[in-house]
């Protein structure tokens, strides 16, 4: 696990509180604060990466809900993978090596993405954090394309994102990742199966303090955590300064 | 409690070995001979996926297919049908009169892979199907793991735990934005924008009185409910003496069944729940229950083998 992540852990269990009992999931309404608050931070630190936003889905689509649902998205994000020549720039999908230092290498990352061959055409992915009502915690969804459009399918995916594939992980590739239609949009995408995330949440949890933080401060570091799990599987990355300013 | 066992299978059979009649047309599009071939003719399990029934209706057509690869899809009146919803479910959702037999079309050619998932045949229904197992046992007993390698009675012994926790539950809710006395008059469903479909448990909090079907819709469709009493309207249905006395056994005894619950549709009084949003219609496997039925006596006897309590909903929405 990268240094940056490491943080995360100490940084969220010395601020917990007692979460013995607590089996690792959150409620929906929960989920929304933690989700809004992630997303005003994330947009607040004006850092090289594209923020994510909070887009509200009412529950029917000719209702109007009581309580606003809706999901986090991050779109259009660049994953096919750098060549030989660009190995040393570093690019959104390289997970380890830039949260050491990217203080000063966030600048470069736009220009690292735009450089690339023109022998292959790029591959682009859409990312949502939707809450499950089934296993209670967030679940990420993706859909991959190229510039013109066409979806990719999940070979190709897993050539841009190795982590997702079969080999990388224990279970089948059935068993993990899914293609299912999205909740709200009612389109074919691909999902990354919740069934262990509650288990390895309240790991992460195991061991708090009795400290009293805000709500917000806990379902914020919630999804934090959350990501810093999940978001490694699909390369996503999350800038320093979310991590730092506690 | 042998007669109340007794009356459990019996009820499980009528859903286990309920059919739809089908009459698949092939569409003009793929007919390359004259004239063109007669419509399949075939009996659907309720419980089943229409992708199963390939291996049916393709010997039936083949020799009037064009050439090339075949990717097969269903439609209903230019609506696409979602595999891996089981047939009855999109029979009792998609057919506000029940039609039959239900005219459908299936097409071996241009797979619309922008609204559909795509289906490579038994394979993709068995994974969509083991999936939504494991999503069920996670909601009643809190993981997705061993549901597989479970002996039969502990099996059993994991479904009628149900009761004191969450039921898997899959609703599906047409919203319409204009009323109707007759089922007759609705426009039919022509996109699957007008479909909200609502996958949650209900939890069930046990508190002394039953939980009946009623406090399960308003658990999933609050937006529906205001804080009216009940008392004087009922969505007409089968009682719940009646559904015990169901037949089972042969199809004609499941008809003589949905006959009867066709012919409580001239006598519907609508469910004026909310002034500016009512339900109108409750099908569960065909059946039409009354809002005062236990909820408990839904889940042992109507759910489907993937475990969920599939539900469909008609509602008058305000424009």
């Amino acid at each position: 696990m990268c240094l940056a992540t490491l943080e995360v852990f100490w940084t969220v269990i010395e601020v917990m509180m007692d979460v013995c009992n607590w089996d690792g999931t959150v409620s929906a309404k929960d989920f929304r604060i933690g989700a809004l608050s992630f997303a005003q931070k994330w947009e607040s630190l004006n850092s090289a990466f594209p923020p994510w936003s909070w887009v509200p889905c009412p529950k029917h689509s000719w209702l109007a809900s009581h309580e606003e649902e809706g999901y986090l998205s991050l779109e259009n994000i660049c994953i096919s993978r750098p060549n030989e020549e660009d190995i040393d720039q570093n690019s959104q999908t390289d997970p380890g090596e830039e949260e050491t230092s990217c203080s000063e290498k966030e600048d470069d990352i736009d220009d690292a993405t735009l450089v690339q061959s023109n022998h292959h055409e790029l591959h682009y992915c859409d990312f949502h954090v939707v809450y499950s009502y089934t296993f209670r915690v967030p679940v990420l969804y993706l859909r991959a394309y190229c510039s013109d459009g066409r979806p990719l399918l999940l070979d190709e995916i897993e050539k841009e994102l190795p982590a997702c594939s079969s080999k990388e992980l224990p279970e089948t590739k059935w068993a993990f990742i899914t293609q299912e239609e999205h909740p709200y949009l009612k389109r074919p995408w691909y999902k990354l199966h919740p069934c262990g995330t509650s288990e390895f949440m309240k790991l992460l949890f195991l061991g708090g303090d009795t400290a009293q933080p805000k709500l917000e401060v806990v379902l914020e570091l919630y999804l934090l955590s959350w990501f810093s799990a999940v978001g490694q599987v699909v390369g996503l990355t999350i800038p320093c300064k979310m991590l730092n300013d506690r | 409690m042998r007669k109340a066992l007794q009356k459990r299978m019996e009820a499980q059979k009528y859903v286990w070995e309920g059919a739809i009649p089908l009459q698949i047309h092939l569409h003009e599009s793929q007919v390359t001979t004259l004239p063109p071939p007669p419509p399949a003719l075939i009996l659907a399990p309720r419980i089943g996926y229409l992708p199963l029934l390939v291996p049916l209706i393709k010997p039936h057509f083949r020799s009037t297919l064009p050439p090339g690869v075949d990717t097969i899809w269903f439609e209903y009146r230019g609506l696409p049908l979602k595999w891996y919803i089981p047939t009855g479910v999109l029979f009792d959702l998609l057919c506000a009169e029940p039609e039959r037999p239900w005219n459908i079309t299936v097409h071996f050619r241009g797979y619309p892979g922008n609204v559909l998932i795509p289906c490579d045949g038994e394979d993709s229904v068995k994974w969509s199907f083991i999936n939504s197992l494991k999503e069920a046992a996670y909601i009643i007993n809190g993981n997705c793991k061993n549901v597989m390698n479970m002996s039969q009675s502990d099996q059993l012994e994991l479904w009628h735990s149900v009761m004191n926790g969450r039921v898997p539950v899959r609703l599906y809710v047409w919203g319409l934005s204009e009323d109707f006395d007759d089922l007759e008059d609705i426009s039919q469903v022509d996109s699957w924008e007008k479909i909200s479909y609502v996958n949650r448990p209900v939890e069930i909090h046990k508190e002394g009185k039953c939980f009946t079907l009623h406090d399960a819709m308003k658990n999933l469709l609050p937006e529906f409910f205001s804080d009216e009493s009940l008392s004087d309207s009922k969505l007409a249905g089968v009682d719940f003496e009646d559904v015990q006395k169901i037949p089972s056994e042969d199809v004609s005894s499941n008809k003589v069944v949905e006959d009867r619950g066709q012919n409580a549709y001239e006598h519907r009084e609508a469910c004026y729940i909310s002034s500016s949003a009512e339900i109108k219609l409750i099908r569960i496997q065909g059946i039409e229950p009354k809002l005062e039925i236990p909820f408990s006596w839904l889940v042992n006897n109507l759910l489907n083998p993937d475990h969920f309590l599939h539900i469909c909903v008609c509602v008058k929405v305000p424009q």
